[in-house]
C-alpha cells in the first residue's frame, strides 16, 4: 500500500530542480501545509512566495512574476484555485501566455466530509474551457513525476489537479510509460474502453483485472492530459470496442466523459456511458467512501462495462 | 527637452482620431488619465522599442485596460508603431489594436481589460525584478471606479508585506464611473487614508499637471521599504468643455459636430503650452 502522496512528489522534483534553476518560484495562500511544500518553502525560502489567504493575488502575483522570466508554481487547493481565481487564471495566465502551473491540490472530493465548498467537482470543465489553458490530472506518484519533469521544460501555462490522500500505484517504479500529451494505455483488451483519469485510473486498471476474470478484455486509457485531449490515442483504444466507458472525479458536464462522448460522437460512433459524480452536492464521507457510494470504484466500473457490452 | 505638456495635447488629439475612426473608445478616461500616462513613458521608466526585451528594464502595466486608446497613441510615440497604423485599425475587422491591451503588439507586456487584475501582476513584477537583483521599476495604472475590486486590497497588502519600493502604482482619481461619480456608486472619498493604513506611501497631486507627476515619480524613486501611490487628481473628459465632467462620456463616440469643436479645444491647449 503506497503512503506517498502525489503532492510530496510534486515537492520532491521542484526542490530537486530549485536547486540549480533559481528562476523555479512556488507560491502559497497558506497552503504550504496543505500541498506539502512547506519542505520547498523551508529550504529555498527566496524562492517561495507567501500572500495568505488570497487567491486572486496568488495568481496575479504568479503571471507578473512568470512575465519577468520566473517559473511560476502557484498551489492552492483545487475548490479554490478554480473558482475563486478563475478569471486571473482566464486573464493574466492563460490570455496573456504566461509561464505559471497552477497546481490544485487536495482536488475533487479530497477533503470529504468538509462539504461541497471544499470540492472540486468543476475545475475540468472550468479550465478546460479557457482558450490557450491545458489541464492535467496524473494518475499516481510515478506519473506525477513525469508529468513535472515534463512541465518544468515548458513555458506555457497549465493547471494541474492532484488529490490530497495517498493513491495505489498504477505504475511499477523505473518502468513508467509517459509521454507529454498522449494517454497512456495501462492494459489492452478488445471488447470495451475505459477511459479515466487522476485517482480514477487505479480503479479502472482493477476493473479491466475483476472483468477478465469473467471473460471480458477492457483497454485501460489513462488520459492524465485531459486537455489537449489525446484524440488519436483514444480513437485508436476505442478502435473495435462495443462501448466506452468514461470514469472522472467531477461533475457529469464538461469533464472527460463529455470530451470523449465529443469525440467518439464525431468519430466511431458508438455507445459511451460517463460514470461521474451526481450533480449535486456529494454525500458526506471520506473520499473512498464517496467513490464507493457512487459506484466509483472497480466493482461500479467493471458492472458498468459488463450492462453495457 | 521635450514639451511634455503640449506634447500630451497633441496625444489626445490621436486618440479622438482613433475613437471617431474606430467608433467606438473610452474617451473620457483616455482623456484623464493622458499626462499620467505621458509622465510615466516620457519621464520616470526606462523603456523604449530599443530595450523592449532587455530584463532590467522597467515594467508597465495598464490596470485600467480600457483606456488603451491613450496607452496606444503615447506608445506609437514612443514608437512601438505607427499611429496612423493604429487610427486606421483601431477596433477594425481582425486587427491587433482590439479595446484592450494585448501583449501580441510590441510594447504591451500584460493583456488586461477586466478591471483589479494589474496591481497584482505589478507585484510579481516587483518581487521577480528584486529576485533578479535590478534596480528596475514598475508601474501600475487603476482607475478610480476599479478600487471598488477586491483583488486591488489583496494587493495593497501583500505589496507592503513584501516592501516592494520598486512598485509604483497610480489611481486615476477622475471621481466619474460609468453610472455616476464614484461617491454616488462606491465612495473612494478616503483613498489616500486606506492605502496608507495598508502601509503605502502616498502621494496625492493634480494629475493633469505634467509638472507634479514627474515630481511625484521623482519622489517615488526616493522611498525606500515601501510602495508608492500616487492619486492622480484629474479632470474626465480633460481638455474640452464638450466632454469634461460628464459620466455619459465615459465610453462615447463624438459626433461630427462635438469632434470639430473638442479638436479646435485641444489644438488652442497645445498651442498655449507650445508657447509656454
Amino acid at each position: 500500500m503506497n503512503k506517498i502522496t502525489n503532492r510530496q512528489i510534486i515537492c520532491e522534483v521542484l526542490s530537486e530542480h530549485a536547486k540549480t534553476d533559481k528562476d523555479i518560484v512556488v507560491l502559497c495562500s497558506d497552503s504550504r501545509g496543505s500541498a506539502s511544500l512547506a519542505p520547498f518553502a523551508k529550504e529555498f525560502p527566496e524562492q517561495f512566495v507567501e500572500v495568505g489567504i488570497a487567491e486572486q493575488d496568488l495568481v496575479g502575483i504568479a503571471a507578473g512574476l512568470a512575465k519577468c522570466g520566473k517559473k511560476a508554481y502557484a498551489a492552492s487547493p483545487a475548490s479554490f484555485l478554480s473558482t475563486r481565481s478563475y478569471e486571473q487564471a482566464k486573464v493574466d495566465c492563460a490570455y496573456s501566455q504566461t509561464n505559471v502551473k497552477l497546481i490544485g491540490i487536495s482536488g475533487g472530493v479530497s477533503y470529504g466530509a468538509l462539504g461541497m465548498s471544499h470540492h472540486s467537482a468543476q475545475d475540468i470543465a472550468g479550465m478546460c474551457a479557457i482558450p490557450g489553458m491545458r489541464v492535467y490530472l496524473p494518475s499516481d506518484r510515478f506519473q506525477t513525476r513525469c508529468l513535472f519533469e515534463a512541465l518544468l521544460k515548458d513555458e506555457k501555462p497549465a493547471y494541474i489537479r492532484i488529490g490530497r490522500n495517498a493513491v495505489e500505484d498504477t505504475y511499477e517504479e523505473g518502468n513508467v510509460p509517459f509521454e507529454m500529451d498522449k494517454a497512456t494505455v495501462v492494459t489492452k483488451g478488445t471488447d470495451a474502453l475505459i477511459v479515466a483519469c487522476g485517482e480514477m485510473v487505479k480503479p479502472a486498471k482493477d476493473a479491466a483485472e475483476l472483468l477478465k476474470a469473467e471473460g471480458i478484455s477492457a483497454t485501460v486509457l489513462d488520459m492524465y492530459c485531459v486537455k489537449p485531449l489525446d484524440v488519436n490515442g483514444l480513437l485508436d483504444a476505442a478502435k473495435g470496442v462495443k462501448v466506452v466507458v468514461s470514469v472522472e472525479e467531477h461533475s457529469p458536464f464538461g469533464g472527460l466523459g463529455s470530451m470523449v462522448s465529443q469525440v467518439i460522437g464525431a468519430n466511431d460512433p458508438k455507445k459511451v456511458i460517463n460514470l461521474a459524480l451526481p450533480d449535486a452536492p456529494v454525500i458526506t464521507g471520506t473520499s473512498k467512501e464517496v467513490f464507493d457510494h457512487y459506484g466509483l470504484n472497480a466493482e461500479g466500473i467493471a458492472k458498468t462495462v459488463k450492462e453495457n457490452i | 527637452m521635450r514639451n511634455l505638456k503640449a506634447l500630451s495635447y497633441k496625444l489626445r488629439r490621436d486618440v479622438v482620431e482613433m475613437i471617431m475612426a474606430g467608433k467606438a473608445g473610452h474617451i473620457g478616461g483616455d482623456m484623464s488619465v493622458m499626462e499620467t500616462l505621458v509622465s510615466i513613458y516620457f519621464h520616470a521608466m526606462n523603456i523604449s522599442p530599443e530595450n523592449q526585451n532587455d530584463p532590467t528594464r522597467d515594467m508597465f502595466v495598464m490596470s485600467k485596460g480600457h483606456c488603451v486608446e491613450a496607452l496606444y497613441a503615447v506608445l506609437a510615440e514612443k514608437g512601438f508603431f505607427p499611429i496612423e497604423t493604429v487610427i486606421k485599425e483601431y477596433s477594425q475587422f481582425g486587427s491587433k489594436f482590439i479595446g484592450h491591451p494585448n501583449n501580441k503588439l510590441p510594447g504591451i507586456e500584460m493583456n488586461s481589460g477586466s478591471l483589479g487584475h494589474g496591481l497584482p501582476v505589478a507585484i510579481g513584477m516587483a518581487l521577480a525584478q528584486k529576485m533578479n537583483g535590478t534596480d528596475a521599476r514598475t508601474y501600475v495604472v487603476m482607475g478610480d471606479g476599479e478600487l471598488a475590486e477586491g483583488s486591488v486590497w489583496e494587493g495593497a497588502m501583500s505589496a507592503t508585506q513584501y516592501k516592494l519600493d520598486n512598485l509604483c502604482a497610480v489611481v486615476d482619481r477622475n471621481r466619474l464611473q460609468i453610472s455616476g461619480t464614484t461617491e454616488e456608486v462606491m465612495h473612494q472619498d478616503y483613498v489616500e487614508e486606506r492605502f496608507k493604513a495598508f502601509g503605502w506611501n502616498v502621494i496625492s497631486v493634480d494629475g493633469n499637471d505634467i509638472d507634479a507627476m514627474n515630481a511625484a515619480f521623482d519622489e517615488a524613486k526616493t522611498v525606500k521599504s515601501r510602495p508608492t501611490l500616487v492619486v492622480a487628481n484629474t479632470t474626465k473628459g480633460k481638455g474640452s468643455a464638450v466632454m469634461e465632467n460628464k459620466a455619459s462620456w465615459h465610453h462615447h463616440v463624438p459626433s461630427q459636430e462635438e469632434y470639430e469643436q473638442i479638436m479646435k479645444d485641444l489644438k488652442a491647449y497645445e498651442e498655449a503650452f507650445a508657447n509656454e
